[in-house]
């Protein structure tokens, strides 16, 4: 561990701030570009579904009425 | 009636293109208008100290007339796409890459060339050095023949989209830089007393390697939007 | 061979074969950027000449070079796509193109802010800065042109075009960026000429490479999943995925 303390691997000796912004906009993009495509599928995932379960429920409507 | 010979169809369409930009003489025109109005915002924003302008000269110049040559290159096909007389030349016998180099010459023929031969009068507005403007007036004939094949690209792509106007210039402008880096910096030279040829040569490559491959994107991008 | 060619075309099985390439490959490519991160950040020396804000390196350059990579695997697939009327090739553009926008973006940002007090300035003109930029705009103007289309199908064939024009164009604008900025540089920027780089600093670059290589691999897979499943909401294999809720 090249730091003694966790203030001054805060402070990286006056370039904190740059080093810890470029690192955290890059872990939300990073995170971004992950998580938006998951969301993506699981919604699609779930609309469909929705979908299939009212196309049965229709089907048996369609069954129990006849 | 025999099917007319590739060049000949080739050059009918070239003559049917430049009679349509004749008959319209208001819309050949606008980018000429357009070049000169842009032009004369500039030493309104700059102000008006001749040094400062005869600096900028030779970039803003170029920066208009490549803003010029992609603003008419969005209506190149636009019509024919609207009548669908373009279908036609996509059925039409006659190998597609030629064809589209005809609208693509007829476009030059109508922007480039003409912003070419009237940039001098603009540039003695901003100053520029007249050693420089021979510099300027072929650079800009051969810069805006790779915009015109550049821009017909872009064109193609986005001719069958309602909202294309803003889209070509994201799409095209990017692939403007090496002209626009090339073309100005021949004018810098010439400001400077440097030999242009080399500038020159490279603009030269630039329209050869366009020539042999952008009508390709052009066709296939035409096939695209027309199946669409 | 052949045959394998045919199951890629095949979009149940390559939803199958992703999920399970994804279900080890992400837990790995998130536990190597973390050990790159934790390597990069605490455990290197700082430069000699730049102190601790050279450390920015660690994500920026590997975000700048899968970039540059990631748009010449979307050009691939779009080729792909348009010459053997692939459907996969072009799921496969379509997803690289975000992916591609954002490390552009992140490389740029970082990039930015490691200018500040190395040069004292957030942004240069400087030859690669500016054909990072470039690059940034070729991929948001294929994704726009992809959302400008209504009919998808002529949309991928549209980018797959745009991308191969682009393509042509990167070596030509990169060099002429190049030659631009040679001819303008300024001269009280000073760039740290050596290239040789010190073992302790660069493993934990060469890890962060790696890590970004499976990093965009593993967003073209899910960008794939997804696309494949709006596309395929019609057929069979979807809807029997729909009802095993998984």
């Amino acid at each position: 561990m090249y730091f003694d303390s966790v203030e001054a691997m805060l402070a990286m000796e006056g370039h904190g701030v740059f080093v810890w912004s470029a690192y955290v906009v890059t872990a939300v993009v990073i995170a971004l570009i992950l998580l938006l495509p998951l969301r993506r599928q699981r919604r699609l995932l779930r609309e469909l579904a929705a979908d299939e379960r009212r196309a049965r429920a229709v089907a048996a409507n369609a069954r129990g009425s006849s | 009636m025999s099917a007319p010979s590739t060049t000949r169809f080739c050059l009918r369409l070239l003559r049917r293109q430049l009679v349509l930009a004749v008959r319209r003489p208001a819309e050949m025109g606008n980018p000429l208008l357009f070049f000169a109005m842009v032009v004369a915002l500039f030493p309104l924003g700059l102000g008006p100290a001749p040094e400062a302008l005869a600096g900028f000269a030779p970039g803003v110049l170029w920066i208009v007339a490549l803003l010029a040559s992609l603003l008419t290159s969005d209506n190149v096909f636009r019509g024919d796409f609207d009548d669908g007389s373009l279908e036609q030349l996509l059925l039409a016998p006659q190998p597609l890459y030629l064809g589209v180099l005809a609208y693509i010459g007829a476009h030059w023929l109508v922007s480039g060339l003409l912003l070419s031969l009237v940039s001098p009068l603009f540039a003695l507005m901003l100053n520029l050095p007249a050693a420089a403007i021979p510099a300027l007036v072929c650079s800009l004939l051969l810069g805006s023949a790779v915009l015109s094949l550049v821009g017909c690209i872009g064109a193609s792509l986005t001719v069958g989209l309602r909202r294309g106007g803003m889209l070509i210039s994201l799409l095209v402008l990017p692939l403007y830089v090496p002209v626009l880096i090339f073309g100005s910096a021949a004018v810098q030279a010439a400001v400077d007393g440097l030999p242009v040829a080399p500038y020159l040569a490279i603009l030269g490559a630039m329209v050869s390697l366009g020539i042999a491959l952008a009508p390709l994107a052009v066709a296939a991008g035409l096939r695209i939007s027309i199946d669409a | 061979m052949w045959s394998f060619l045919h199951k890629l075309g095949s979009p149940p099985w390559l939803y199958a074969i992703s999920g399970s390439i994804l279900r080890w490959l992400l837990p790995l490519t998130l536990l190597a950027l973390a050990a790159g991160v934790v390597w990069g950040l605490l455990f290197t020396p700082p430069d000699f000449r730049q102190g601790n804000s050279y450390r920015i390196i660690y994500i920026h350059v590997p975000a700048a070079v899968v970039a540059l990579a990631g748009y010449y695997v979307m050009a691939t697939a779009g080729a792909i796509s348009l010459i053997w009327r692939m459907k996969m090739a072009d799921v496969a553009m379509k997803a690289a193109a975000p992916v591609g926008a954002a490390l552009t973006f992140a490389a740029l940002f970082t990039g930015a802010v490691w200018g500040k007090p190395t040069w004292g300035t957030y942004w240069v003109w400087d030859a690669r800065i500016t054909s990072m930029l470039l690059l940034l705009f070729l991929y948001l103007g294929v994704v726009v042109l992809y959302e400008a289309y209504e009919n998808k199908e002529a949309a991928g064939k549209a980018c797959a075009v745009l991308s191969l024009v682009g393509t042509v164009n990167i070596p030509i604008i990169y060099k002429s960026v190049d030659w631009w900025y040679s001819l303008h540089q300024p001269a009280s920027i000073k760039f740290t000429g050596d290239s040789t780089i010190d073992p302790s600093m660069l493993y934990p670059l060469l890890l962060m490479i790696c890590a970004f290589y499976a990093l965009f691999t593993c967003c073209l897979l899910l960008n794939m999943r997804a696309e494949l499943l709006q596309r395929e909401a019609r057929t069979g294999w979807v809807r029997k995925l729909a009802r095993g809720g998984e």
